[in-house]
C-alpha cells in the first residue's frame, strides 16, 4: 500500500493532517481518511511542515474548521483548498 | 491481541503490587530537601524526593500536601520510607500515613537535633531499610494488579492520530482484564468536555466530570486569567507542532481512553481510586510533572505518556514509557522514546499493533526494564499547589 501523504481523522472533516517531512508546494498528496481507509489525492499549494493542516476545501472568515468530526475553531482569514490551516488562519471559539 | 497476562512485580503488605523497590527519603517541607538529599548521598539505594512546598499551607491546599506526601510514601513501588521534617507532629502525620500500607516508614525532625545528627539517625535507618528492601523478591503477579495511568505532553497532531490512540487501544485491552487506569488533564479537554462527559460510566458520575471541568474553568482559568488562554494552551510545542486551538488538542487528549472503555468516577487530586477495577479520571493540571506526581501519589505504578514533539518527562518513583509516532521525534530525540508507533503514519503498523507493542513494553518494565527517563537520570517530583499559603 501506498504510504500517504495526508491523513483525514473522518470524513466530515475540512482540514487534514500532514505526516511526511518536506512537503513542498506543488507536491500532490496521497490522502487516506482513518474512519474508512477511503482514499483521495489533492495538490498542496504551500510547503507544509509535518503535523500542519491543509484544508480539503475553500472556507471564508467565520467558517467552523472540523476534525475528529467535531468543531476545533473558526477560520479567522480565507483559505484556499490545498492551503495550510494553522494559528494564522484558525482561532479558538473557547477561552 | 497481546496475551501477556502477568509480569514480575513485588507483593507489598497491603496486597498491592510495585513494580519498583525504591527506599524513599521524603522531605515533609522545603527546609528539610538539605537532610534529605544528604541521607540519600550517604546509602547508596536510596532516593531523595525534594520537592518546593510543605510549609504555611492550610485547608485544601494543606489537605491535598499530606495527601500527595502519603500517597508517594505509600506507593506500592516504595518499599520502605524515612520521613524527615522539620517539626515532629506533621512528620509523624505523614509517617502515620504512610505506616497504614504495613511498609517500613520512620521519620525524624530536625528542630531540637539540627541537620547533622538528624541525617546520621535518618541515614542509620534508611541503611536498615536497604538492606531489608534487597531482600524482596519480584514474584509473577497477574497483570490486573498492574495501575496504569496516562497523560500526553508536547502533542502535536500525530499524538491525536496515533500515540493517543495506541494508549487508548491498550486501555480497551486491559481494562477488561481488572487493571486500574487514570488519565486528567482538566484544562486540557476544553471543547470536548461535552465528550468526555459522555465516557462516563453513569450520568451520575458524568455530571460529576462537568461538575469538576467548570470549577476549574471559574476557579483556576477564568479567576486568573490575564488574556486569552492562547498563549499557553495549546503551548509552543504544540503549535511547533501544527495543533492550532485548545479544541483540537482536546479531541487528541481524549483519545487516551480508548473507543470503549468508561470511566466509573471522578478523583480529586492525587486521590486513590476506591471503586475497584476501572478506568477514573483525575482532576489535574495539565502540566506534565503536576499531573504525573498526582497520579503517582494516587497509587499508580506504571506511567504511557504519548508525546509529539518530544516531551522529555520522568518521575522519581513512577516509571513513564514514552511513545510517540512523529518521524522527526524520532530522528532527533530517539533517546527519550520507549514505543516508537511512527509506523502507524505510514499504515504499516495497525493500532491493535501498536496497542499489543505498548502493552508488551509495560510487561517488560513492569518486570524491571529501566524506561528511556529512568536510564537518563528524570525525576521531575513536583508538588501542586491550589493556592497562596498563609
Amino acid at each position: 500500500m501506498a504510504v500517504p501523504q495526508l491523513l483525514v481523522h473522518d470524513k466530515r472533516d475540512n482540514v487534514g493532517v500532514v505526516v511526511v517531512e518536506n512537503l513542498q508546494a506543488g507536491d500532490e498528496m496521497y490522502c487516506i481518511v482513518t474512519e474508512d481507509d477511503s482514499n483521495f489525492t489533492l495538490r498542496v499549494k504551500q510547503d507544509v511542515p509535518i503535523g500542519h493542516k491543509v484544508a480539503l476545501t475553500d472556507l471564508k472568515e467565520g467558517d467552523t474548521i472540523v476534525k475528529y468530526g467535531e468543531d476545533i475553531g473558526r477560520v479567522i482569514a480565507p483559505v484556499a483548498t490545498g492551503e495550510h490551516v494553522h494559528v494564522h488562519n484558525l482561532k479558538t471559539k473557547r477561552w | 491481541m497481546s496475551t501477556q497476562n502477568t509480569f514480575m512485580g513485588y507483593r507489598r503488605e497491603n496486597g498491592r503490587v510495585g513494580v519498583r523497590n525504591y527506599v524513599a527519603i521524603l522531605p515533609l517541607d522545603d527546609i528539610s530537601n538539605a537532610a534529605c538529599e544528604a541521607v540519600a548521598n550517604n546509602i547508596q539505594g536510596t532516593i531523595a524526593l525534594p520537592h518546593a512546598y510543605g510549609r504555611l499551607q492550610f485547608g485544601e491546599d494543606l489537605d491535598l500536601h499530606f495527601r500527595t506526601m502519603i500517597g508517594t510514601g505509600a506507593n506500592p513501588n516504595v518499599a520502605a520510607c524515612v520521613v524527615i521534617g522539620i517539626e515532629p507532629i506533621w512528620t509523624q502525620q505523614v509517617v502515620d500515613g504512610i505506616a497504614a500500607t504495613g511498609k517500613p516508614v520512620a521519620g525524624f525532625a530536625i528542630e531540637k537535633n539540627g541537620d547533622i545528627s538528624t541525617i546520621a539517625d535518618a541515614s542509620r535507618k534508611a541503611k536498615e531499610f536497604v538492606h531489608w528492601a534487597t531482600e524482596r523478591q519480584r514474584e509473577e503477579c497477574d497483570i490486573a494488579d498492574l495501575w496504569i495511568s496516562t497523560k500526553c505532553g508536547e502533542s502535536d497532531t500525530t499524538s491525536g492520530i496515533a500515540s493517543n490512540p495506541t494508549v487508548g487501544n491498550m486501555y480497551d485491552k486491559l481494562i477488561p482484564k481488572g487493571i486500574c487506569g487514570v488519565f486528567g488533564e482538566t484544562s486540557e479537554l476544553t471543547g470536548a468536555e461535552h465528550l468526555c462527559a459522555k465516557r462516563a460510566a453513569t450520568p451520575e458520575v458524568g455530571e460529576k466530570f462537568m461538575r469538576t471541568f467548570q470549577a476549574y474553568q471559574d476557579d483556576v482559568i477564568e479567576a486568573h486569567k490575564t488574556t486569552d488562554l492562547s498563549d499557553s494552551q495549546p503551548t509552543k510545542g504544540n503549535i511547533e507542532g501544527g495543533l492550532s486551538t485548545i479544541e483540537e488538542k482536546a479531541f487528541g487528549n481524549l483519545e487516551k481512553i480508548g473507543k470503549h472503555v468508561a470511566y466509573i468516577d471522578v478523583l480529586g487530586p492525587a486521590e486513590e481510586p476506591a471503586k475497584g477495577p476501572g478506568l477514573y479520571f483525575m482532576d489535574s493540571s495539565s502540566a506534565a510533572a503536576e499531573c504525573v506526581t498526582l497520579m503517582a501519589a494516587s497509587g499508580f505504578v506504571v506511567h504511557a505518556f504519548p508525546t509529539g514533539q518530544g516531551n522529555i518527562i520522568g518521575n522519581p518513583i513512577l516509571p513513564v514509557i514514552k511513545i510517540t509516532a512523529n518521524p522527526r521525534t524520532m530522528r532527533t530525540m530517539s533517546e527519550h522514546i520507549d514505543v516508537d508507533v511512527t509506523g502507524i503514519l505510514t499504515r504499516e503498523l495497525t493500532l491493535d499493533q501498536a496497542g499489543d507493542k505498548l502493552i508488551d513494553m509495560i510487561v517488560k518494565t513492569s518486570s524491571g526494564r529501566m524506561t528511556a527517563a529512568e536510564a537518563l537520570g528524570h525525576k521531575e517530583f513536583v508538588m501542586t499547589k491550589l493556592y497562596r499559603s498563609a
